[in-house]
């Protein structure tokens, strides 16, 4: 096999092993609906997605994938003229589809294949089909392999042609025995360096165990002394194991290590397209500046020129710069789609009955944010199923139906993405997380919290309330993961909680962490980044409208009262008295309003999110840093964390 | 970490500079690059002896005032004042960070045998984070260990580095 075929080889496995991920997620979710509702078009795709896979595992000589996804091929095809989906066949096609999975993960991360490990699996397929067993071809390829082979390592000295050997009359020799050949090519030199009458190739002959060692022997007589030649005998679960590893030339794993770390994403089309576009007109932009970029004076009408040039690219860079974050992006269903399952085998394990509803899968994020937010997710989601949703007859004492609902939506909310997660069981335990707050000295032995506040202790980090550790959740790591998660894509998590009706979960996180629209202001004689988005309006600050309300103050806004932060006293760049300013600006997050006072509106420009972390650390009130245009740095506000100081009644201000 | 944290193998080089007409020096292994003067963003919310913020080629990256941390009277800067960007770690996590120093002195090499531990003396902010004295024929250099320099990150951060 040549470098470039094994490369080409390497691709082609690759996408194909994406492809069956991609299509065992979606059979899986079929499965989970399967059970409920045998809709002839859940069936057909799952059909497909199965018949899909065995046709590329026979392709690629995955014998075991393939002869399992025909089984189960064959009982969809039952399923699909009218046999009834049973439970037991449904939990059996998951089964199914784990093995089938696993098996591909193994082909992917290079490991050996477990010889009979889809043997059990095939068997119980097999006996719900019920059928004539001739029709399963399953037990076919189990007796054709033989019990055991010959691997023959030849690597030729490079002089053994000028002896007069020809290698290539030994591997015909084999070949003819039944020998399967790998031609190693690594130690080919650069062709300028090629001596042709030098030999640099070497060859891994895989002998069916039948031929007598005498055979072989004779077979390479002619060339002992010109190569080095290993013989070794490979029992059939060791000729497996060896097996993808010889056939992958190194090459092909190197490729392979790389693409796992380094990640890939599938684009639509469309979305190539339009960068595509964008690029064009940034190109032509700067043939029309490239134009005007000749020697002689700069009148009044070249300088127009240049500044429009100047405009169309600030315009084409906006464009080129959305699509690319829009290339980024995936929708939240990615995340959903392991969800369904989780909550199937939970339920099944706790003896609960729980439908999962999500709506709002298409709604798109950036990869990075996606990615950290699947941990927190199944975090949350399991706690409702094993906390939150009672036990049926529990529910029905309740007087609430016996299955529970958990409930995932996600929609854009301004420049953020929101995700809620909501169950119908029996809310937190309250007074219980108050209790433990207590005890690990989370909050003061007689603090006075409302319900709300209480809730969200839940995040403080080693907080657990399993009052016994089960096999499901509560083994001490608990959301304060969520939250840490959350907080370092920049996001936000909430919990809401209504005793004996359910708790809402709701998770904020940014569309983008790179760039975001700003609007600078001073405050002092520094510049600061107010999120544009959270940005509502800013009026003039009247000062009949203050009120002083112990240490915080509130302004009327029309009929509403906004809490007010001097920003200026807030970062300690002065005293409260000391400011002048009459400007307000009213912002949002949360859903509740904040008012700011700060020294003057500047200009509005994209900004490029730079983190404070990396170098120092979190600092409470600022979501990170930028550099401006010249050079400077300013520091971006964080209107959330301001909101929630203010609500906390957390002198911020002072 | 399998580096030691102190400068101490049985050569090593110090960048030294004086700060209070003192002469103290870090390990030059740990220095990224010396800076002229350019004022910090400052930061709120932090320790005062933080300046606050440069951009050093699109990092962002937190400037200390050495005096002040030294708990001496700060200094208008001046034509020598520079600003020492060394790589800093904390629980195994790699930060940049610079400190602000009144003038730069030299490179010097100090032999391991010539570093004396720092006397024990009452606890102040010069002696929990000055690692050894060096002797170098007249000098006494005291070396600076730039991890205890700069504040920890929080939990949080050390948590997530982990």
């Amino acid at each position: 096999m040549s470098q470039l075929e094994a490369a080409t080889l390497a691709a082609l496995l690759a996408t194909f092993l994406e492809e069956s991920f991609e299509g065992l997620d979606r059979a899986e979710a079929g499965l989970l609906r399967l059970d409920r509702v045998p809709d002839p078009e859940v069936i057909g795709d799952l059909f497909r997605a199965i018949h899909s896979i065995k046709g590329g595992a026979g392709a690629f000589g995955v014998d075991e994938v393939s002869e399992l996804a025909h089984i189960m091929e064959n009982l969809l095809d039952d399923i699909r003229s009218g046999t009834a989906a049973t439970p037991e066949i449904c939990e059996a096609l998951l089964a199914g589809v784990d093995e089938l999975r696993a098996s591909l993960r193994d082909r992917q991360d290079g490991r050996p294949q477990r010889a009979g490990g889809h043997h059990a699996i095939v068997a119980r397929l097999v006996a719900l089909r019920g059928g004539p067993a001739a029709q399963a071809p399953a037990a076919a390829p189990a007796a054709a392999p033989p019990a055991a082979s010959w691997v023959v390592e030849f690597v030729p000295h490079p002089g053994l042609m000028l002896g007069g050997n020809d290698p290539l009359r030994i591997v015909r020799e084999l070949v003819e025995l039944g020998a399967q050949v790998t031609a190693d090519t690594s130690r080919l030199p650069r062709i300028g360096q090629l001596d042709p009458t030098e030999l640099h190739l070497g060859w891994t002959l895989r002998v069916p165990g039948s031929v007598a060692r005498a055979t072989l022997d004779d077979a390479f007589a002619w060339v002992e002394g010109d190569c080095v030649l290993t013989i070794t005998r490979v029992e059939l679960a060791q000729a497996r194991t060896a097996e993808p590893t010889a056939a992958a030339p190194p090459a092909r794993g190197d490729d392979h290590t790389n693409s796992r770390e380094l990640g890939s994403l599938r684009v639509g089309i469309d979305k190539i397209d339009l960068l595509m576009n964008m690029v064009g007109e940034l190109v032509i932009t700067q043939s029309m500046l490239g134009e005007l970029d000749t020697d002689g004076p700069v009148d009044s009408e070249r300088a127009a020129q240049i500044r429009e040039g100047l405009l169309l690219l600030a315009r084409n860079t906006r464009a080129l710069q959305e699509s690319v974050v829009r290339l980024r992006s995936m929708p939240v269903g990615v995340v959903f789609a392991r969800l369904p399952r989780l909550v199937h085998d939970l339920g099944h394990k706790l003896g609960k009955q729980v439908e999962l509803v999500t709506s709002g899968q298409g709604t798109e994020l950036d990869k990075t944010v996606l990615e950290k937010l699947g941990d927190p997710l199944v975090h949350i989601v399991r706690n409702s199923v094993d906390h939150g949703i009672e036990l049926p007859a529990e529910r029905l004492a309740a007087g609430k139906p016996a299955h529970g609902t958990i409930t995932i939506h996600a929609e854009h909310r301004g420049s953020a993405i929101v995700i809620e997660v909501s169950d119908d069981g029996r809310g937190l335990n309250l007074p219980r997380i108050l209790q433990i707050g207590k005890q690990r000295g989370l909050v003061a032995a007689d603090a006075q919290l409302r319900d709300d506040e209480i809730a969200n202790l839940v995040f403080s980090p080693g907080f657990s309330t399993a009052p016994q550790v089960s096999d499901v959740s509560g083994r001490g790591v608990g959301m304060d993961v969520v939250w840490r998660h959350l907080k370092e894509v920049g996001g936000d998590v909430n919990i809401e909680t209504t005793s004996g009706a359910g708790t809402r979960t709701t998770l904020r996180v940014p569309l983008t962490l790179a760039i975001i629209d700003g609007q600078l202001v001073r405050i002092g004689q520094q510049s600061y980044v107010m999120p544009l988005l959270s940005i509502v309006e800013t009026v003039e600050l009247d000062p009949t409208r203050l009120k002083r309300l112990g240490t915080s103050e509130v302004y009327r806004v029309r009929d509403q009262i906004v809490p007010v932060i001097d920003l200026g006293a807030a970062f300690g760049l002065r005293a409260r008295a000391e400011t002048t300013s009459r400007l307000l600006m009213i912002v949002e997050a949360d859903g509740a309003p904040l008012g700011l006072i700060v020294d003057e509106l500047l200009a509005q420009q994209q900004i490029v999110v730079k983190s404070l972390e990396t170098n120092f650390g979190r600092i409470e009130g600022l979501a990170g840093a930028t550099i401006l245009g010249d050079g400077h740095v300013a520091f971006i506000v964080d209107i959330v964390a301001l909101t929630r100081g203010v609500r906390r009644g957390g002198q911020l201000a002072a | 970490m399998a580096e030691p944290r102190n400068p101490t193998p049985s050569t090593g080089q110090l960048l030294t500079f004086v700060v209070a007409g003192e002469e103290f020096g870090v390990d030059i292994l740990r220095v990224q690059e010396i800076r002229g003067w350019s004022r910090p963003m400052p930061l709120p919310r932090t320790p005062s002896y933080i300046r606050g913020v440069i951009n050093i080629r699109g990092d962002i990256v937190p400037i200390a005032d050495l005096r002040e941390r030294l708990g001496i009277e700060s200094l208008t800067p001046g034509p020598t004042t520079v600003i020492v960007v060394v790589r800093v770690e904390h629980a195994s996590r790699n930060r940049t960070m610079g400190f602000v120093v009144d003038a730069m002195s030299d490179v010097t090499t100090v032999e391991h045998d010539a570093v004396k531990p720092p006397p024990e003396l009452a606890e102040t902010s010069t002696t929990s984070m000055a690692s050894g004295i060096a002797l170098v024929e007249q000098r006494m250099i005291t070396i600076l260990d730039v991890d205890r320099v700069f504040p920890t990150p929080n939990l949080h951060d050390v948590d997530q580095a982990a």
